[in-house]
């Protein structure tokens, strides 16, 4: 078993993000981020409680709870009373999955509150670094000024991450020992 | 036409027992492509047409085509289930290799041979039986005809022998006949020529003629009837994969599936056959697939996963030689030890034989209605000699039988798929049906059908499993019982017309014996047999297996008054009437003056 | 359900049941369930009228945990389960999951022959080159080196190429997917769904547990450099190059489906009697 949980996304060298053309488009795609984020989150505490790893498992549910503010908040600001109509293709992300989608591999039943931690806080910095490239390359101005303040929120989360992380116990280096073999249960 | 030198309506020749079905027994022999299939169908189907019954077994070598075969044709003026002790005539169209059916051919010092002089000598096996020859150049005779065959000039001398009018014969050879007109004037001759053949030979049994048919009669299989008993019951999809001899089940029900809007599928192999069907009635469609005990073997996994996931199914073993590969061409009972407990884990089934080639019918569709009624798996044991043997009967009665499955409603409240009932029979969520969606398991499962390792749960399960076929009311069908007495024998299958021929003839010698023939073998039916054992003191269990499985099964699952006996004999030759009417009197101890027929 | 109003679009959501996956926390199986219900939320199908088909081992354990029907069969027995039910009731969508072991080894003649029948199935793969339930045994496509208890040192074995058989035994869809791509994964599925005949789609699904290096899978799996043929010819040629980390749809062709079309006007059964009538 690997002992940090290696940030996920291609290995292959990231296509440069379509800017989406209009204001819509581009947060209709920034609400979609979240709400993978809300998704994968559920599913690590899922997996977690499953597991019996409740402490961490409660951390996510705090984390998909804070994701799903966000997508509200997206909501909101855009005066949408209901979810956006999202495009029939998936959108262009840098890597396999929207940036703020912690990889599905990330996890490990034995894992602490340091390492969801960790996972998310580059969950955030991905955000931030796919927002600042929509600054880069938008051609609309509504656009740009809208992925300017995302990138600023994602710049916050990042620091309220750290913060957390140091509150936190570090793990041991033999976090990931199980004295257990695996079972065969069919 | 046919010129008899006994007069119509005497008694049987010497040679035959007291107390046994009048009739005739023909066997019609040859090598390579002489047609004695052909010829004996033929035979069957004239005698229908004279308002008569019969059966006709058939036996080859173990070629594809033209190697030596043996049509084996029994007629009768009332319907006839088995083969007699013996035959009256072996009418071979060559000799080569014919030997090789001389246990399945018994003959005797009033039986006849006849055979073509030309066509080599008659094996000294058929010679030392003391039966009479006469010798016929049949293939002379087709030659001097051209375009006819020797087959057919076999037929007419059979046809007359055995007292079958001209009109008979000719109109079955019309009914079947697919080739030109010209062929068949031919050929039409050469039946005419064999039957001017058989004038002037004595010593042969002859049939009175038969009523007029005045009820509907069916010249049919037991495998045809088998796969018509399904679909009356509501069988509409088949997975199929070939062996025989359950090979033309599946091959009639393709078309006939296919006519009632059902479907056929062939399968890569029983393993997949299994599992077709049972996700096909998963999906809410009565199914089945046929089969023979080494197919059956590969379908137990399959079997098991109906019967803890409560899918209805039925899988028809048609019952051939065993163990292993067996004898593949031969019948026999010894997959019923299989069949009543051949799972792993507690894993209760129906299993169901037929009586005979008629009952092929009325069974199979029974084990539809009760698999469908309870959820559970079928096997429905029928053997070679019912399946692969046609017979003219009766149009059988019609019996409501036909699959109901209790289904859930749209959206019921609380729905759960194994829901733990009274009856042990809970409704079945159909998948289409929105609302009470759920996943079909073979592991053990909640009531909810969420797999489970508890113990409540499993005990639940099992309980409900085992309650639903043990409280359901199986009626007067799991069984015929007749006659009354102190004795009786207990049969299943195919044996069971061996045995009511012989207890016929102990009855005629003043003593009543009682037949039990089970249709129900599995679950156990305890009160039912108790009370057809009423009165009853011995019992001797009769069938066609090494291992006495019957026997051992009876005394295992039931109580049985005295000392229970057995009579088995393994395949590949059939019960005989004879051999059983000589166990059963041994087996009372009583010594019987054989009387004249009344 | 409110029958006044139109009902409102599945979401993917809906498809999902309240079951969790008991699958260790990591499960490239994890993102395949997520894919296919973003896959049959973009299909639209109600999900009581699917049925999701199985046999055993962990990506088995599938069916229950989506909100549609299920049937959790026998080891390698899922595609002639499959089969049965979608030629007894065409009605119905089905798809057929399991993993590696449970397709290509018990299962292996009837991935052959469900390719060459075409019935119109969706064939999902969990492809995790190892036997997970059973505590970690090489699988068909195990690599022929690696170690492992039941065959020390590897199996010295060839791997199993489940594309290239699917293609030469006649699949009309044929594709491969990787867990860490949902998104994508999703589309494909959709798209099998969608193509008449069977649709054969291998994901590779990495095994956290035993297979702890397939983490790496990551950084191979790549979009396959062109999109679909309907040439088996030159899909059998690209496939042959094929590093196994190409995703997309290698084949989508046009072989008409098993047919399954039942009798416009059925007769009675009584009307099969005058075959036997004398």
């Amino acid at each position: 078993m690997s002992p940090v949980p290696k940030s996920g996304g291609s290995a292959a060298t990231p296509p440069t993000p379509n800017a989406p053309g209009t204001l819509d488009e581009f947060m209709a795609q920034a609400w979609a981020m979240e709400m993978e984020a809300v998704q994968r989150y559920s599913d690590f505490a899922d997996a977690m409680e499953t597991h019996n790893n409740l402490e961490v498992a409660a951390m996510f549910r705090t984390m998909a709870q804070y994701e799903g503010k966000h997508a509200v908040q997206i909501l909101e600001e855009m005066g949408w009373t209901e979810p956006p109509r999202l495009p029939e293709a998936n959108f262009a992300w840098p890597g396999f999955e929207a940036p703020e989608t912690a990889s599905f591999d990330d996890v490990h039943y034995l894992m602490q509150p340091w390492h969801a931690l960790q996972l998310a806080l580059a969950a955030e910095e991905r955000a931030e670094r796919f927002f600042g490239e929509i600054v880069r390359v938008a051609t609309v101005e509504s656009v740009r000024s809208a992925a300017r303040e995302l990138q600023a929120e994602e710049r916050e989360h990042v620091a309220l991450v750290k913060a957390w992380i140091e509150k936190v116990v570090k793990p041991d280096p033999d976090w990931a020992n199980d004295p257990d073999p695996a079972r065969y249960t069919d | 036409m046919n010129a008899r030198t006994t007069a119509p309506g005497a008694p049987t020749t010497p040679g035959s027992t007291p107390g046994a079905v009048a009739g005739i027994s023909i066997a019609l022999a040859g090598s390579g492509g002489s047609g004695v299939m052909t010829a004996g169908t033929l035979l069957l189907e004239a005698a229908a047409k004279a308002g008569l019954y019969g059966l006709m077994v058939r036996t080859s070598g173990p070629q594809i085509r033209g190697g030596e075969a043996a049509a084996l044709v029994r007629l009768a003026r009332v319907p006839v289930a088995t083969l007699d002790d013996r035959f009256d005539v072996l009418l071979a169209i060559d000799w080569q290799n014919v030997n090789r059916f001389a246990d399945e051919i018994p003959l005797d010092a009033a039986s006849m041979l006849i055979g073509d002089p030309d066509e080599g000598e008659t094996p000294d096996v058929f010679k030392a039986t003391g039966a009479s020859f006469v010798a016929r150049p049949l293939k002379k005779m087709a030659k001097a005809i051209p375009g006819s065959w020797t087959n057919m000039v076999a037929l007419g001398m059979a046809g007359a022998l055995a007292g079958l009018p001209a009109a008979a014969l000719e109109a079955a050879l019309r009914a079947s006949w697919k080739r030109t007109d010209e062929a068949l004037k031919a050929n039409l001759a050469a039946l005419r020529a064999g039957m001017d053949a058989a004038a002037g030979i004595d010593g042969v049994p002859t049939l009175p003629p038969g009523r007029a048919p005045d009820g509907r009669r069916w010249l049919i299989s037991g495998n045809e009837a088998a796969g018509y008993g399904a679909i009356r019951g509501g069988v509409r999809f088949v997975a199929a994969y070939p062996i025989t001899p359950a090979t033309e089940l599946l091959e009639w029900m393709a078309p006939a599936l296919a006519k009632v809007g059902g479907a056929l599928l062939q399968a890569e192999d029983e393993l997949a056959s299994v599992n077709m069907i049972i996700c096909a009635s998963y999906g809410g469609v009565p199914s089945l697939t046929a089969t023979a005990g080494p197919g059956l073997a590969l379908m137990t996994e399959g079997i098991g996963l109906a019967c803890s996931a409560e899918v209805p199914i039925v899988v028809v073993d048609v019952m051939r030689g065993g163990p292993s590969t067996g004898i593949p061409a031969k019948s026999e009972q010894s997959d019923l030890s299989f069949a009543v407990s051949g799972l792993h884990g507690d894993a209760p089934r129906l299993v169901l034989a037929p009586t005979s080639i008629a009952d092929c019918l009325a069974t199979t569709q029974w084990a539809v209605q009760l698999a469908e009624a309870l959820q559970a798996p079928a096997i429905v044991l029928s053997d070679q000699f019912m399946g692969q043997s046609r017979a003219i009967i009766d149009r059988p009665a019609e019996v409501d039988f036909v699959g109901r499955r209790l289904t859930a409603t749209a959206n019921a409240a609380d729905y759960k798929r194994y829901r733990n009932t009274e009856s042990g029979v809970s409704p079945m969520a159909i998948p289409g049906t929105p609302g009470v969606v759920y996943t079909a398991d073979g592991l053990e499962h909640t009531e909810a059908g969420i797999p489970s390792s508890q113990p409540k749960d499993h005990r639940t399960q099992l309980d409900k499993r085992e309650r639903k076929l043990l409280h359901y009311d199986y009626g007067r069908f799991w069984a015929d019982v007749e006659g009354g007495g102190a004795a009786a024998v207990i049969t299943f299958g195919s044996s069971t017309a061996a045995v009511r021929e012989a207890l016929a003839r102990v009855a005629r010698m003043g003593i009543e014996v009682r037949l039990i023939a089970l249709r129900l073998l599995a679950p156990v039916q305890p009160e039912k047999l108790a009370a057809a054992l009423e009165s009853v003191e011995r019992v001797l269990v009769v069938e066609q297996n090494h291992g006495a499985q019957l026997y051992r099964y009876l005394r295992a699952m039931y109580d049985l008054p005295g000392r229970p006996a057995t009579f088995h004999r393994p395949g590949p030759l059939p019960l005989r009437p004879g051999e059983l009417t000589t166990a059963v009197v041994d087996w009372l101890g009583a010594s019987v003056r054989e009387r004249e027929p009344a | 359900m409110n029958d006044i109003a139109p009902p409102a679009a599945l979401t993917a959501a809906n498809y999902k049941s309240a079951y969790k996956p008991i699958w260790c926390p990591g499960c490239g199986d994890f993102s395949v369930l997520s894919s296919v219900t973003k896959a049959l939320a973009k299909v639209q199908v109600p999900p009581h009228e699917v049925v999701v088909v199985s046999g055993i081992g962990c990506s088995s354990r599938i069916p229950a945990y989506t909100s549609c029907y299920g049937f959790h069969g026998v080891h390698g027995r899922a595609l002639a389960a499959g089969t049965g039910l979608k030629v007894a009731r065409p009605e119905l969508t089905v798809i057929v999951a399991g993993g590696d072991g449970d397709g290509y080894s018990i299962g292996g003649n009837h991935f052959l022959h469900a390719c060459r029948r075409n019935v119109d199935l969706t064939y999902i793969v969990m492809d995790n080159h190892v036997y997970g339930m059973t505590k970690g045994q090489a699988s068909p496509t195990t690599e022929p080196d690696w170690d492992n208890k039941l065959s020390p040192g590897g199996t010295g074995i060839r791997s199993f190429h489940p594309l290239v058989i699917a293609l030469a035994s006649g699949a009309n869809f044929v594709a491969r997917a990787f867990a860490g791509d949902p998104n994508g994964t999703a589309e494909i599925i959709a798209a099998g769904i969608r193509r008449p005949g069977f649709s054969f789609i291998e994901i590779l699904s990495p095994c956290i547990t035993f297979r702890p290096e397939q983490r790496e899978w990551k950084q191979y799996a790549h979009p396959a450099p062109v999109g679909p043929t309907d040439d088996p010819a030159r899909a059998a040629r690209r496939i042959m190059t094929d590093d196994g980390f190409n995703i997309g749809i290698l084949y989508a062709g046009d072989r008409k489906p098993y047919p399954t079309q039942a009798a416009e006007h059925p007769a009675s059964p009584a009307e099969l009697e005058t075959e036997f009538e004398l």
